[in-house]
């Protein structure tokens, strides 16, 4: 980890900037891949996403990389550039267990064992996950896998932290009622549910939470 | 604290842990990947043209590298050993580029066109922002170059420089011929065509090529008593009532004229 990350970028961009890809691939690339079900389509995205920030970095003034919040800066760039994505290109359908063992979590080598274990909870989650609708998907991604707080949470989604905590409230329900009920996981999501042109109502998505 | 409240607390743990588990890390390669594209920031596309398809790399400060390769890998190969680094392939160019560029390519003097001449050297990047101020429809020597960049006695080195030009035709290294009135060699398509592109811009070289055979080196005008290289649009619109013809630069100081301010003919030095 690098301490006083922006700070480190102010002083010296190249070495801050390594410092930061180090310290955010798993975050970058984590929220593509929740967002775009192909992972090498993914991985392109992050590395967008990481190349559009350093070129965004070299044309800021001082002060603003000192006051930058890397985590949410970061969320909002690939957010947004997997928005885009999605928006160009509708998800092509690749199947979700398509998840590799390097791509678990995992600190040192595990018992074999332990990691199908592992897997299917990954696999399943990834299932729930992309089940929901993309507001809440990138919310419980956000709040809950990547633990951001609801300030950094507010500023990644550029909205209200009133709103941001609502979601993540209503992401939550939905998740545990396909829990409760796995046989009643919505179908997967089509393109057009993708691009989401609106937020879904408060009806709508209580209407969901009951589903 | 009910006791139906403690399977929910249970459960919200779990989920809670499911969700943190879940989280993916990067493909081991990642970190190297981004930071040899931040690295090496070109990108290149096709752009199809009425003088043929060119390979367009370009950057965030402008247009990098132009050249008519065969496919991808002839250009890549031909970019990275050009400029030492990487350039990847995108769909389209940029649309802000693709405009002006085009005209450009088709030979609109007016279509400005920003370049980035990163990855040269300093002595190639002062013969190509030179040549680059070589106006439409007129040509000047090698010798010329190198005087004007202060090497004077890098003649052929001026040569290599432009024979490696790696914008053609933005930069117009097509401009630059040889003081014997012959056009030299082009590494954009050979000597033809070289001088198909400057007939294009109106420049006489048949015109040019005569002179030099007589051994004629400038122009001058009996009206303003200043001499210029014989394609400079002073001389050109000297009629030929005026227009006088000199072997040397000290002919023409010799019957009082000056050099012209605008082509330049001679050194500074020389004039003073």
């Amino acid at each position: 980890m690098c301490p006083e990350l922006p700070a480190h970028l102010a002083d010296d961009l190249d070495a801050g900037f390594e410092c930061l890809v180090r310290d955010h691939a798993d975050l970058v690339y984590g929220l593509a891949r929740r967002m775009i079900r192909d992972h090498h389509v993914a991985e392109e995205v992050a590395q967008d996403a990481f190349v559009r920030a350093y070129r965004a970095l070299g044309g800021y003034p001082e002060d603003r990389i000192r006051a930058l919040r890397p985590k949410a800066w970061l969320a909002r760039i690939v957010l947004n550039l997997s928005r885009n994505h999605l928006r160009d290109r509708p998800a092509a359908g690749v199947p979700i267990d398509d998840v590799t063992e390097t791509q678990i979590r995992g600190d040192g080598p595990a018992d074999p064992a332990d990691l199908v274990v592992r897997r299917e909870g990954v696999v399943r989650m990834a299932a729930l996950l992309e089940s929901l609708p993309p507001r809440y998907r990138r919310a419980i991604e956000l709040r809950h896998v990547q633990g951001f707080s609801y300030s950094e949470l507010a500023a990644a989604m550029d909205r209200p932290v009133n709103s941001v905590k609502s979601d993540v409230h209503r992401g939550l329900a939905l998740l545990r009622a396909s829990l409760q009920a796995p046989e009643a996981l919505p179908p997967a999501r089509s393109a057009a549910e993708t691009l989401e042109p609106r937020p879904p109502t408060r009806l709508q998505a209580e209407g969901a939470a009951l589903a | 604290m009910t006791t139906n409240q403690i399977p929910f607390l249970a459960q919200a743990r779990t989920l809670h842990g499911q969700l943190r588990a879940s989280r993916e890390t990067a493909p081991a390669a990642f970190v190297r990947a981004v930071l040899q594209q931040v690295a090496s920031p070109d990108s290149y596309a096709p752009i199809e043209t009425s003088r043929g398809r060119f390979f367009v790399a370009f950057n965030e400060r402008g247009v990098s590298a132009i050249d008519e390769a065969a496919d991808e890998t002839e250009f890549e190969d031909w970019f990275r050993g050009r400029l030492g680094r990487r350039a990847r392939r995108v769909d389209a160019l940029p649309r802000r580029l693709e405009h002006p560029l085009r005209r450009r390519l088709e030979g609109d003097r007016r279509a400005r066109v920003r370049v980035d001449l990163s990855g040269i050297t300093p002595f190639e990047r002062d013969v190509l922002e030179k040549t680059a101020h070589i106006p439409h429809g007129e040509v000047r020597p090698y010798a010329w170059v190198a005087r004007e960049i202060g090497r004077p006695r890098a003649v052929r080195a001026v040569g290599t420089a432009l024979a490696h030009n790696p914008i053609p035709l933005v930069i117009p290294c097509h401009r630059v011929v040889r003081s014997d009135g012959t056009i030299g060699q082009y590494g954009l398509g050979g000597p033809e065509r070289k001088r198909q592109f400057l007939t294009e811009e109106g420049v006489p070289l048949p015109e040019l090529q005569s002179l030099a055979a007589a051994g004629i080196r400038y122009l001058g005008s009996d009206t303003t008593s200043i001499f210029c290289l014989p394609t400079c649009h002073d001389a050109r619109r000297t009629t030929a009532r005026h227009l006088v013809t000199f072997r040397s630069a000290e002919e023409s100081f010799a019957a009082g004229y000056r050099p012209c301010m605008h082509c330049r003919p001679v050194a500074a030095q020389v004039a003073a």
